[in-house]
């Protein structure tokens, strides 16, 4: 059995530093086991959240040697032979302690978007084509990892202006689907600034369910958005056919 | 504090007059960050890959392009002989009045197209505007960072209608590789049916442009992702299935991105090598007598 040598962030608000620890490494353990490792053997007062050890609760996220992951879903033998392990807190939200984040933030967020707002007519039969885009939204565990690697609001600190690409997921859920009758556009662009995603990307890096954020949720808002405040003719053609 | 979308709406600029009194005003939704962890200094990044490689040889490989492109789009000579143009000079624009190169006059449509196309500023605002130059590595740009919301990259905003203009020029570029299939002179005359390497760098270049424009995101939301309901009219059946086609196209749209810019690349240095006699476009078979 090899020992993996893990630089685990310990501290809180106020201050902190990295400890390092020694775990002896088992088959098929993941970063989430060695942290519970420590916090058995070691420390037991190491804060760490987490709940499923499934990668389906979004609840273990941290940063694992710089990249934002599930700790549940990054296997150990994933690192090399002597290679050292930093396991630290998501940077982009206030720290509470150790491994632990306070994301409190991002429900605020969700509150924002209007409801899922059915069509009053709505027949209540849906096809396959019709939902498959949206289902893959549906994949969402509310991780957060995305919101953490998202440059506006990590290094730019604009929380006070993007919802950030979960928030873009779900307004995305919303407007394909098809019987919701709710209009987000104008809230996604004078609020939920959406203009502020550059479509660098790296949310659907880190997201561990694969979803296509800026592909299919982000790239297709920014074009509906276009088609509401930039595009003349689409916005001429627009309003005849909504008359009709 | 004014709230920053309040200020956002008046101001179509991409600046901030006060930053030091935005950032105090906003500490209270900002992190609370422990001394050790770095966050804002630029590159700050636990990251122990090479992170920067990706970014640098993509700004490599843009800049020698555009070196290429900008020398051949002045050079103004060896882009035509016999049967073959190059797709930096087509259509041939040729006024009493431009006394310059005819490249300029058409090099700024497939150029605005690739600079808004929404792959190319995904690559540009990493590899050149470093914001972010990688996932997890601080970019710069601070506060005052406010992304495609304001002048200057509102502009983007625009893709569509550069998709409009390139696909009247990717037709004309088939139209080209068309002409290779005849000797010169005697276009769709089928007595003089022949096929080159020149025919066959021709092919491949709009083939590899038509992957890349027909997998445009604008293009995508044209042909039916606007629509919430595939299934509800005939009409909305059948954009599905023009989106699925798109949709297709549009998961690799990264690949024909790089495939059609060397491939646009190449075809006009062959043409050069051709007209500059430095090779013959060596010809497979020919009807013609
Ligand atoms: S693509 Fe947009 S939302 Fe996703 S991380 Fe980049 S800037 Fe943020
Ligand atoms: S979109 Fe992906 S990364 Fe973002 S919160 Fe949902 S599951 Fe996590
Ligand atoms: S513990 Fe549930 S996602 Fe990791
Ligand atoms: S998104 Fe790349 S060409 Fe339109």
């Amino acid at each position: 059995m090899r020992n993996a040598q893990m630089r685990v962030f310990r501290g809180d608000a106020t201050g902190g530093d990295f400890k390092e620890y020694t775990v002896p490494v088992e088959d098929g353990m993941v970063v989430l086991d060695a942290i519970h490792y420590i916090q058995r053997e070691i420390d037991p007062d190491l804060a760490v959240r987490w709940n499923c050890k499934a990668a389906k609760c979004g609840s273990c996220s941290a940063e694992v040697n710089g990249r934002p992951s599930l700790m549940c879903k990054s296997r150990m033998e994933s690192f090399a032979e002597g290679e050292i392990i930093f396991v630290e807190p998501l940077r982009t939200f206030p720290l509470m302690r150790d491994l632990v984040t306070d994301v409190s933030w991002n429900y605020e967020q969700n509150k924002r978007i209007k409801p899922f707002t059915p069509k009053e007519d709505a027949k209540w039969v849906m096809y396959q084509e019709d939902v498959e885009r949206v289902q893959e939204f549906r994949k969402c565990i509310e991780c957060f990892l995305c919101q953490d690697v998202c440059h506006v609001l990590r290094d730019h600190d604009r929380k006070d202006a993007f919802i950030g690409p979960r928030f873009m997921v779900r307004v995305a859920s919303l407007e394909m689907h098809p019987l919701d009758q709710g209009d987000r556009m104008k809230f996604l662009h004078d609020e939920g600034g959406v203009g502020f995603c550059n479509i660098t990307k790296c949310c659907s890096e880190v997201c561990p369910e694969d979803i296509h954020i800026t592909d299919n949720a982000i790239i297709p808002l920014k074009e509906r958005i276009v088609d509401d405040y930039y595009d003349p003719i689409a916005k001429f053609f627009k309003t005849i056919f909504s008359k009709n | 504090m004014r709230k920053a979308d309040e200020r956002y709406r008046l101001d179509i600029f991409c600046r901030v007059q006060n930053i030091a009194e935005e950032l105090n005003g906003s500490q209270n939704m900002t992190s609370t960050k422990p001394a050790d962890i770095p966050n804002k200094q630029f590159l700050s990044t636990r990251r122990e890959d090479n992170w920067w490689l990706g970014p640098a040889s993509i700004a490599l490989g843009f800049t020698l392009f555009i070196i290429y492109a900008t020398v051949r789009a002045f050079e103004n000579q060896y882009f035509e002989v016999s049967n073959l143009l190059s797709p930096f000079y087509s259509p041939k624009l040729e006024f009493d009045w431009w006394h310059y190169s005819p490249a300029i006059l058409i090099l700024w449509i497939p150029a605005g197209f690739r600079a808004t196309c929404y792959y190319y500023r995904k690559a540009y605002y990493r590899s050149f505007f470093l914001t972010p130059p990688a996932c997890g590595v601080t970019g710069i740009g601070g506060y005052k960072y406010c992304g495609e919301s304001k002048f200057p990259f509102i502009i983007q905003n625009i893709h569509r209608y550069m998709f409009y203009l390139a696909t009247i020029v990717l037709a004309i570029l088939w139209w080209d590789a068309l002409q290779t299939l005849f000797t010169a002179g005697h276009f769709f005359d089928f007595s003089h049916l022949q096929f080159s390497v020149g025919s066959l760098i021709f092919f491949a270049n709009v083939i590899f442009l038509s992957g890349y424009t027909f997998g445009c995101h604008a293009f995508r939301h044209l042909v039916g992702g606007g629509l919430d309901c595939f299934s509800c009219t005939e009409g909305s059946k059948t954009a599905m299935t023009f989106w699925e086609k798109v949709t297709k196209l549009n998961e690799n749209h990264q690949l024909w991105a790089w495939l059609s810019l060397f491939s646009v690349g190449f075809t006009d240095f062959y043409v050069r090598c051709v007209a500059s006699n430095v090779i013959p476009d060596y010809v497979f078979f020919s009807l013609a007598k």
